[in-house]
């Protein structure tokens, strides 16, 4: 992993952090901006369909997402996303503790801004 | 805030957590009470296989140094102990803390066991199971165990009798912490918004670290001090049930509304329905604000009704899993990898066609391979293949078959490490809360 160059496109891990937790095969991704300022690019960019739509093999059902606008979090839980979860997934990461970065790692929706 | 803070720490907030800042906690937290969250629904499961094998044991392995290690400064400062560390026999886990604490010549300590969280004779083989369809009597697999979650109206009794070590089994993880702090203030069983205000206390605690800076840095974005002397959590908890988070000035880590904010909502569904055994909590309108060098408030956690079922954790002998791996390096490594996972896949479908088999190039594409990520340009990696199997011959095979590689595999292929595992697995059931009794038996040293 390199620091990011001035021209490299932003992605969500440049304005916001997160953390990831399992229960069964649901994941959860909780996802806060650091700056109050870049909610609401957050909340453009991370919409449950494009989530949903960037792992098509990985999330498998729902995604519903939670607002926290007084913390500027979002909260995704996603079902059928952990590969049968830590009883039956063969990943080494059976917990998918490393889903966060799945997220975090996703590109900013900010055209308009760039 | 008005009225004296009740002040509790985390002295571990999963079964093989760090000690030593546990004692250091202890030593100069001036706690009243101190929570060692030791379980997860498998770590009961695997307790419970242990058990089976020799019935003296099936509680936490470390429990007997910790004990040796924390009671003489929980004795030295009046701190209560509540721990989970009972695992899947907290009868023989008392016992075993009963002995030492005699051993160290502390007369006098009151040691509380609690049970009734093993439910095995009280749900039914037709019971259906949670989140799934299907009863219990579907799942083809040997039961080792059940486990109810139990709540603060479990270990409440403990702290009424005065006890200074408080030990169960399967009991909630927030629940460790609410009980204390309702116990303190005399909150009534049925004031929701409270209760709820105490389980975010708990929600927040109970993973230790995970709110003092652990499972936190990113280096360049969210930097942590000196996070290998990371310091366990105190919550100082007001009579209303609002709470600083902080921790011990000369440790480690960080507490931020960061740390705070990741925590909070870790393993929470709805934040604004939160179940455990005690209360349908209320995180939703949370507030969150730095009082302070590693001092964070959280404050307007509410709670609702608490629900008529407990959860239930069924765990199923799951079999072996068997691990393996072989590292290739340099020019074309990935090419070479990928070659010896072709061949592995292809002797291993041919040897043992049902078998539950992955292969995965770390370094590559691991853990991101399902979602469809992979470095282009790595050239170090690891061929590692996992295979689940009832048999265990199957898991021999699979790593005679990688070893193998070594010789009749791509060129430069090194570092061959293999083992296998017994595996578990757990589904959960809801059952009637009134089924469920739970027991207290308090023991002087």
């Amino acid at each position: 992993m390199s620091a990011p160059h001035r021209n490299a496109p932003r992605i969500v891990r440049d304005i916001a952090h997160a953390r990831a937790g399992d229960k069964g095969n649901t994941s959860n991704v909780n996802v806060w901006t650091y700056d109050p300022a870049d909610y609401g690019l957050l909340k453009k960019t991370l919409t449950p369909k494009h989530i949903k739509q960037a792992f098509p093999h990985l999330i498998r059902g729902e995604v519903t997402r939670y607002e926290l606008p007084h913390l500027n979090g979002l909260n995704f839980v996603m079902q059928d996303a952990l590969e049968g979860g830590v009883n039956r997934s063969l990943n080494l990461d059976s917990h998918g503790k490393s889903w966060s970065y799945l997220i975090l790692g996703l590109p900013l929706d900010d055209e308009e801004s760039g | 805030m008005s009225g004296a803070a009740f002040r509790i720490g985390t002295g571990a907030g999963f079964s093989a957590d760090r000690l030593e800042p546990a004692v250091d906690l202890v030593e100069g937290g001036r706690l009243d009470a101190i929570v060692l969250e030791c379980l997860g629904e498998r770590t009961v499961a695997f307790a419970h296989r242990d058990r089976m094998a020799d019935p003296k044991r099936g509680y936490n392995s470390l429990l007997e140094r910790r004990m040796r290690a924390l009671l003489p400064a929980c004795r030295k400062t009046g701190t209560v102990m509540i721990t989970n560390m009972g695992a899947a026999n907290p009868r023989a886990a008392a016992e075993r803390t009963l002995a030492i604490a005699r051993e160290l010549g502390f007369k006098g300590l009151k040691i509380a066991c609690i049970e009734g969280d093993d439910v095995s004779a009280l749900v039914p083989k037709d019971q259906p199971l949670m989140d799934e369809p299907g009863t219990l009597a579907d799942v083809d697999m040997p039961v080792v165990g059940m486990n109810a979650y139990l709540g603060a109206d479990a270990i409440i009794p403990a702290l009424d009798a005065g006890a200074d070590v408080i030990i169960g089994g399967r009991l909630a993880d927030p629940s460790m912490f609410l009980a204390p702090i309702a116990h303190r203030f005399g909150w009534d069983a049925g004031d929701m918004p409270r209760l709820g205000a105490g389980t975010l206390v708990g929600h927040l605690m109970e993973c230790g670290m995970q709110v003092t800076g652990g499972y936190f840095a990113d280096p360049g974005m969210k930097d942590v001090p000196d996070l290998a002397q990371c310091g366990f959590p105190i919550a100082e908890v007001a009579p209303d049930g609002s709470a600083v988070i902080t921790k011990l000035a000369k440790t480690g880590g960080c507490v931020t509304p960061a740390t705070v904010k990741e925590q909070l909502l870790y393993e929470v569904h709805d934040p604004a329905r939160y179940l455990t055994p005690d209360v349908t909590a209320d995180f939703s309108r949370v507030e969150v604000a730095a009082t302070g060098a590693d001092r964070v408030r959280v404050s307007n956690a509410s709670g609702s009704a608490r629900p008529e079922t407990l959860k239930v954790t069924v765990g199923f002998d799951g079999g072996f899993q068997g691990e393996a791996g072989v590292s290739y390096a340099g020019p074309a490594a990935q090419q070479r990898g990928q070659l010896a996972a072709d061949i592995v896949r292809e002797r291993m479908t041919r040897l043992n066609g049902k078998a539950d088999l992955r292969v995965d190039l770390i370094g590559a594409s691991s853990l991101f391979a399902t979602a469809g990520l992979r470095a282009s340009d790595a050239q170090d990696v690891r061929l590692h293949v996992t295979l689940r199997s009832r048999d265990k011959e199957a898991a021999e095979l699979m790593l005679w078959e990688v070893e193998s590689l070594l010789c009749c595999g791509p060129a430069g292929g090194g570092g061959f490490r293999g083992a296998i595992v017994p595996c578990v697995l757990t589904k959960s059931v809801l059952i009637p809360r009134e089924r469920i009794r739970p027991t207290l038996d308090v023991t002087s040293a």
